[in-house]
């Protein structure tokens, strides 16, 4: 199948002509309020983000530890939905039509909205990507294969347990860029070892010809150069979302000077990759 | 939807059952589970294996456990001749032994030297924490932070035979989300552990190796009838409680494709299916994907997951196995519901007129049997899967029957 050209690829291609590593921010949609996270939204391409991972809330995030675990039920809460989250992106592209877009999350919600209406939903939206943490490549068919026929790249999750026999199955029909989760283990639970992600990110270049961005276990601008010297890309979500809870008020609501703090952060790691 | 030539063919290979079942899982576990299922491809068709399997039933279990005439209560409901499959006198008081012995030999031949469970009620913990000091193996429960309040006698048997207990506080801390946390938990030591799951629900290859462990009770029953009854003789009708699905399946699956048979599935309906308070997914819930299959589930209109209520801890689980789901929708399943106080009423029936306390999970079957026993004809042969005793819930139906009773 023919990969979809996007604003993930053609930001790619850019940063290539660039020299550079790309930054790549992920928050949760709708978290810790609509309002907020609006604010952080509009906010993260003048910050220095390169491309936007929003993840959509889910009840049972498998993948997730502590703190996007908790972003996904603060957001529930407060109403988030798949079909606000669709809303949000469409707001945010009244005012910016380059920087990519990727949707992150778990299939139930998408399934329970309909695979047709939302690939078609999304797409007029301005969605240009999707990672769908529990849907390997053995089930394609529910929604990469139709993803791309909707003109939407689907980006696979490689781990370090995918073997190099394994790799080929998982790259087939990704697109965009390949996402390798750099510990095994949860979200925001383990650092990443440099040297240990050099590796992978050369036995998944010899797989694919697409960019690699590294996520998982980034958590400092540090980091985040360190792994832009390795790869495409650095993905960086629960440090970011762990901004958000601790500036929670009592009642649980943002507390004041949230917004700039999370763009002061996002600020940092760009420069870190930048940087690198 | 046409009717198969067969309902026992199985499970394809890409792990469904019709449009059920398959492999949702992260891309880091994808490998652990790829792997399990070509070490159960194995050991399913290893004699060897089955013969250590076998081995345990027998000396270690206590199987086969006895198909019981329940005559009094035969009697007193006037109709059906009702016959209890005893699982309950299993070693540690329920079916999931059947299951954790299984999955334990296979772990075994995997080479892996830590195990993990969820578990709910804490009687797939308390299976599973047995079987590990059987073999000598490091065993982590995870259970909700509510079911660890409410189960407490539950946790100290566990932490007597040598498991650790982790209450999970993530989500609603039930067992949706111990399960959510053994899953992070087998993702983060990915080498050494096996995930042992308490019911024939999962990725594949769990939903179809479960189905297969707890099949000797179904089995069974096809092997003792006779004696009882004549050659030959099948049940008219089989009834099981489900809550993951597993003893039922158990029960259900070697007589699927026996037109003769009826075959009944019982799931609770807490304070009733017109309220929010129950769990009866296949009877209340629809189709969506968690833990790694796709099923019936409890759910919004958004598709997040919604928190089951059963008087039965043993039931509260917002899915339910693939197959039952794939057995509803092709219609060879009848799926029904009974609620808590029908659960309770058929509890105390069933201890005063058989002197058996049966666990709150199959007084939910033994609740339907009640209900539709007494309208058919006395040659009509219904066998129950009588799947656990009700030690465990005594303090529970206690306080339901406003009596104080106290855990000292
Ligand atoms: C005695 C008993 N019966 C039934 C169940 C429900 O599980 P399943 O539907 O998998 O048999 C449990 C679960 O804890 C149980 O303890």
């Amino acid at each position: 199948m023919s990969r979809p050209e996007t604003r993930i690829t053609r930001r790619f291609q850019a940063l290539k002509e660039q020299g550079r590593s790309g930054f790549v921010t992920f928050l949760t949609a709708g978290d810790p309020d609509p309002d907020t996270a609006r604010e952080i939204l509009l906010g993260l391409p003048a910050a220095g983000a390169d491309l936007i991972e929003i993840g959509v809330p889910f009840s049972d995030p498998m993948a997730d530890g502590p703190a996007i675990q908790a972003s996904s039920l603060r957001a529930i809460k407060a109403g988030m939905t798949l079909a606000k989250t669709l809303d949000a992106v469409r707001d945010f592209r009244e005012t910016d039509d380059d920087t990519p877009i990727v949707l992150m999350g778990y299939y139930n919600p998408i399934y329970i909205y309909g695979v047709d209406a939302f690939l078609a939903d999304a797409k007029a939206a301005g969605v240009d990507g999707l990672i769908v943490v529990d849907l390997p490549p053995e089930e394609e068919g529910e929604l990469c294969l139709p993803a791309i026929e909707a003109g939407l790249n689907f980006i696979y999750l490689t781990a370090p347990t995918t073997d190099d026999e394994r790799l080929p199955r998982v790259v087939k029909n990704a697109s965009g860029f390949v996402y390798f989760v750099s510990i095994t283990g949860i979200t925001g639970t383990k650092s990443a070892n440099i040297d240990d992600v050099s590796g992978h990110v050369g036995r998944i270049k010899k797989a694919t010809d697409l960019p690699v961005a590294v996520g998982f276990g980034i958590n400092t601008p540090d980091q985040a150069a360190e792994i832009a010297g390795v790869a495409d890309a650095a993905v960086v979500g629960s440090a970011l979302v762990k901004v958000i809870t601790d500036n929670l008020d009592a009642a649980g609501r943002a507390g004041p000077g949230t917004v700039e703090k999370v763009l002061d952060l996002v600020g940092e790691l760009a420069q870190g990759v930048r940087g690198a | 939807m046409n009717k198969p030539n067969t309902y026992r063919a199985g499970v394809d290979e890409d792990g469904h059952f019709g449009i059920y079942g398959g492999r949702y899982v992260a891309e880091t576990l994808m490998p652990l589970i790829l792997a399990v299922e070509e070490a159960w491809n194995e050991a399913k068709a290893d004699d060897d294996f089955w013969a250590e399997f076998h081995y345990h039933m027998k000396h270690y279990v206590g199987r086969p456990s006895p198909l019981y005439l329940a005559g009094r209560l035969t009697e007193h409901l006037g109709g059906a001749r009702i016959y209890f499959k005893r699982d309950e006198l299993n070693h540690t008081g329920a079916h999931k032994i059947n299951n954790t012995i299984g999955q334990i030999l296979l772990a075994r031949r995997m080479g892996k030297t830590r195990i993990i469970a969820e578990t709910g009620a804490g009687q797939h913990g308390v299976a599973t924490a047995t079987v590990c000091a059987l073999f000598g193996l490091p065993c982590i429960v995870y259970m909700g932070e509510t079911d660890v309040e409410r189960q407490a006698p539950n946790v100290f048997r566990m932490k007597l035979l040598g498991a650790e207990v982790r209450p999970v506080t993530s989500g609603t801390g039930t067992l949706k989300d111990a399960m959510n946390e053994a899953l992070r938990d087998w993702v983060a030591n990915v080498e050494e552990t096996f995930y042992i799951i308490g019911t024939a629900a999962g990725p594949h290859p769990y939903p179809s190796m479960v189905r297969d462990f707890q099949c000797i009770i179904g089995n069974e029953v096809r092997e003792q009838l006779p004696e009882l009854e004549g050659e030959g003789r099948l049940p008219d009708s089989v009834v099981a409680c489900l809550g993951g699905g597993s003893n039922a399946i158990g029960l259900f699956h070697p007589f699927l494709d026996d037109d003769g048979v009826r075959i009944i599935g019982v799931e609770a309906a807490g304070h009733g299916l017109d309220t929010d308070q129950h769990c009866a997914s296949l009877t209340g819930g629809r189709p969506g994907v968690l833990h790694g299959n796709r099923t019936y589930l409890l759910q919004t209109e958004e598709g997040q997951i919604l928190d089951g209520h059963s008087i039965s801890a043993g039931l509260d689980y917002p899915g339910i196995g693939p197959e039952h789901s794939w057995l509803r929708d092709t219609g060879r399943v009848e799926y029904v519901s009974v609620t808590d106080t029908e659960a309770l009423d058929a509890f105390q029936l069933c201890t005063k007129m058989e002197g058996i306390i049966p666990a709150l999970e199959p007084s939910h079957a033994l609740a339907h049997v009640a209900k539709i026993a007494p309208e058919l004809p006395r040659d009509h042969i219904m066998v129950m899967n009588m799947c656990g005793r009700g030690d465990k819930d005594i303090f529970t139906v206690a306080k339901h029957l406003g009596v104080g009773v106290t855990e000292e």
